[in-house]
């Protein structure tokens, strides 16, 4: 929790040297608590206070890295219970589980589809974080091969899945310096798997069931081992409980200041869940509220897709809508004589019209407005996407030195602009476009 | 060392009112089933702080024309009950739904422009064809609405149907009707705790109970403006907790409209592969759409398929679990 510059001034040598740019100490513990200035600037300050601020400053959620190199994911380091409070910061990994049963060319087979699999939305590419791997099996040497397998085949991060020791061992060893996650220590193999994770510097998975307090005592033990990037897993499976525990965990963090349990958590949806619909509706619940991976039990596009759009609608920030750059876009090669289409810089509207125009085949210009990144009915409502606007975008991105003609298409869920329009561009004739990107096409096709 | 965890709990001083939709014999109507919403005092499930009394409900969209803009997906599973809406509302009940949402959109001017006769023969229709609650939707243009959900409301009087939208532009009307015959109005607004706010203190002002009003604070889809809804609604239900007497309304979100809008759901020709399965993906575009909006404090979801309707309920029910 952040100190007050008054508990601040408390720790400092309150001597008002100077030398840290400030007339005074408070002045200066002032500026820290707004964050305006860096405590290394005071060259006096005791290592004792050192500590205690830098473990005041520290995030409530640990922000905890998995896999390492350009897939690497990172989340936690969480400040709020609700996005519109500030905004959700790093969105959960999800993962898929393979288990070291499967044949090996299935294994395989799947995880390059994983993958490969990338969706794009809003100009954002989108990817399924990584996968997991249990020892089913319970041999070591197997899921030792597997995990190999999975080391040649992937950079994507890992996470291992087994409840022995020696095959988590075995497992390690294929996956050394990829900082795996490894999944789980348990009240009972706590002491050899935290041992495994500082040898291996990678991040441990801490699993107590249905009990925080339980939950809470093991990641004490297990920091006091020296063991501090941990993901904690409360065992609970279920829809209501899962959204429970979760709820807890995030408020004992966030409110409580609760260091023990201030780590991202890992949930399995499909874990007790009576069908893949269940499981995939239990994910967006854990999307929503507070996962920080999220490991499915089944690879499929037509559930991965919804879901990562979900984590993309969940994890933006409000206050900075998704936006693309004002101007005039070209589609298809147009020429002078080609179609002129108007619309905001809401990335949702810019994406949505654009793939529609491309997909037509018809070459086109594209008019973005800059409309702070509000959709045409919101901007329309709240003045940033009105005649005026429209106009001055016209004459801002010099329109008509590319554009041969003076005929402009604005969207059919704002055709009541087209009188102001006709004032603020005189000469131009105004067309009423589809009220649905998705009806352009047809539109186009019939445009003169 | 034993470590005591002391969980937060956070003392809430209001809650969301009951508002009851339907109306048996024994009340004046002639429903099978009523159903009660709202009464919350926590947020969505935390039952270790609170009590969420009744489980959301869930209705099912039926229309007054045969919807040929939906997506084949819908339509090839609801077959020729789209072309009779009484045979659809009993079709919708026999899917589990809670509630029937019967649109009257052939009223519309740019469609057929039916006229407020045809909108109580439909009412009567579906109120002859289903014992379920009835909420009752005008076309959407003021004058028209305002035509066709005054005749339905006369003709439905005594069943305590929900009328909507009443909204900025047509409350007094819609409200009135309401007044008149005993029923509840769906008052929507733009995706805005204030401007919620506002017209529940304007409709309450005419004298409506607060008890029969439904807020609809405007549906995103998945992936189309989901999160806006997503957090206006956890605004409004944090304000109701806190005590805020005008935002203390059950909420009612229109999924199935706006997720079957997406194109994800619409269409499958020149989408990337992986998107993948059409069928799949659309009904978990709607069922994502719903239950995301569950847990932001929705009260009814109005949905378009029938496997929605049972992976949602299995969905309320696992929430609903102690």
């Amino acid at each position: 929790m952040a100190l007050s510059g008054l508990e601040i001034y408390k720790l400092l040598p309150k001597t008002n040297c100077k030398e840290c740019g400030q007339p005074t100490c408070l002045a200066f513990a002032m500026k820290l608590a707004q964050k305006q200035a860096e405590l290394s600037n005071c060259p006096y300050v005791s290592e004792e206070s050192k500590a205690k601020l830098a473990a005041a400053s520290a995030p409530p959620i640990r922000l905890v890295t998995v896999g390492t190199g350009e897939r690497k994911l990172e989340v936690g380091n969480e400040t709020v219970l609700f996005r519109h409070e500030k905004t959700f910061f790093h969105p959960p990994g999800l993962f898929i589980r393979l288990k070291d049963t499967q044949p090996l060319s299935e294994f395989e087979a799947t995880l390059e589809q994983i993958k490969s699999y990338v969706v794009e939305r809003v100009g954002i590419k989108m990817q399924v974080s990584g996968v997991a791997i249990e020892n089913a099996s319970g041999d070591p040497a197997t899921f030792a091969q597997y995990v190999a397998a999975a080391r040649t085949k992937t950079d994507q991060p890992l996470l291992l899945m087994a409840s022995n020791p020696a095959a988590m061992a075995a497992g390690l060893e294929k996956a050394a310096d990829a900082a795996p996650l490894i999944y789980a220590a348990t009240a009972e193999n706590w002491k050899e798997m935290a041992a495994l994770a500082a040898k291996s510097k990678a991040p441990l998975a801490v699993r107590a069931d249905g009990d925080l307090s339980a939950l809470a005592a093991l990641t004490e033990q297990i920091k006091g081992a020296g063991v501090e990037d941990l993901i904690v897993d409360p065992g609970v499976r279920d829809t209501h409980g899962s959204l429970v525990a979760l709820t807890q965990l995030r408020r004992l963090a966030l409110r409580s200041n609760f260091r023990p349990l201030g780590y991202p958590i890992i949930t399995f949806p499909g874990e007790q869940a009576e069908s893949v619909g269940e499981e995939t509706v239990r994910a967006a619940e854990h999307i929503a509220k507070y996962a920080g991976i999220i490991v499915l039990e089944h690879f499929d596009p037509a559930i991965i897709y919804p879901l990562l759009t979900l984590r993309q609608n969940i994890y933006t920030d409000p206050q900075k809508p998704i936006q693309v750059s004002p101007g005039l876009y070209e589609v298809n090669g147009p020429k002078p004589d080609s179609p002129l289409l108007v619309t905001t810089n809401f990335s949702l509207t810019y994406f949505s019209v654009a793939g529609e125009v491309e997909g037509s085949g018809k070459p086109t210009w594209l008019l973005i407005v800059d409309s702070e990144g509000m959709s045409v009915l919101t901007g329309w409502a709240a003045g940033k996407f009105d005649a005026a606007k429209i106009a001055k975008s016209v004459q801002q991105f010099n329109v008509p030195a590319k554009v041969g003609h003076k005929k402009i298409v604005i969207p059919g869920l704002v055709a009541g602009l087209s009188g102001e329009l006709e004032e603020e561009l005189p000469g131009w004739e105004i067309r009423v476009g589809p009220r649905e990107a998705i009806d352009i096409p047809a539109y186009l096709k019939t445009w003169q | 060392m034993p470590t005591a965890v002391e969980i937060p709990k956070e003392k809430w001083t209001g809650k969301v009112r009951e508002v009851k939709l339907g109306a048996t014999a024994a009340e004046g109507g002639t429903r099978q089933k009523v159903v009660t919403v709202g009464g919350e005092s926590t947020l969505p499930f935390l039952t270790f702080e609170g009590s969420i009394p009744h489980p959301p409900a869930v209705a099912l969209e039926v229309q007054d024309r045969y919807p040929a803009d939906w997506s084949a997906v819908l339509r090839d599973f609801w077959g020729d009950a789209l072309r009779d809406p009484a045979a659809w509302a009993k079709k919708a009940e026999e899917s589990g739904a809670d509630i029937i949402a019967l649109k009257l959109l052939s009223a519309h001017p740019e469609g057929d422009n039916t006229d407020a006769a045809h909108a109580v023969a439909t009412v009567k229709a579906v109120l002859g064809a289903s014992g379920l609650p009835l909420i009752v939707y005008g076309p959407g243009q003021a004058e028209k609405d305002n035509e066709v959900l005054v005749a339905a409301a006369e003709a439905a009087k005594g069943e305590r149907i929900a009328l909507g939208n009443c909204e900025d532009k047509n409350y007094r009307t819609t409200v009135a009707a309401a007044l008149a015959h005993g029923h509840l109005v769906v008052a929507k607004t733009p995706i805005d705790v204030n401007l919620s706010k506002q017209l529940n203190i304007l409709i309450t002002d005419m004298r409506l109970d607060a008890e029969r009003i439904l807020v609809d604070p405007t549906t995103g889809a998945l992936g189309y403006g989901l999160e806006y809804t997503y957090s206006v609604m956890e605004r409004l239900r944090l304000a109701a907790l806190t005590g805020d007497s005008m935002t203390q309304q059950p909420m009612i979100c229109t999924v199935g409209e706006e997720a079957w809008r997406a194109k994800e759901s619409k269409v499958n020709t020149g989408v990337p592969a992986a998107w993948g399965d059409w069928s799949k993906r659309s009904g978990n575009w709607e069922a994502i759409t719903a239950s995301t909006l569950i847990q932001a404090g929705a009260d009814i979801v109005v949905l378009r398929h029938p496997d929605s309707v049972k992976l949602v309920k299995k969905t309320i029910a696992s929430l609903m679990a102690q």
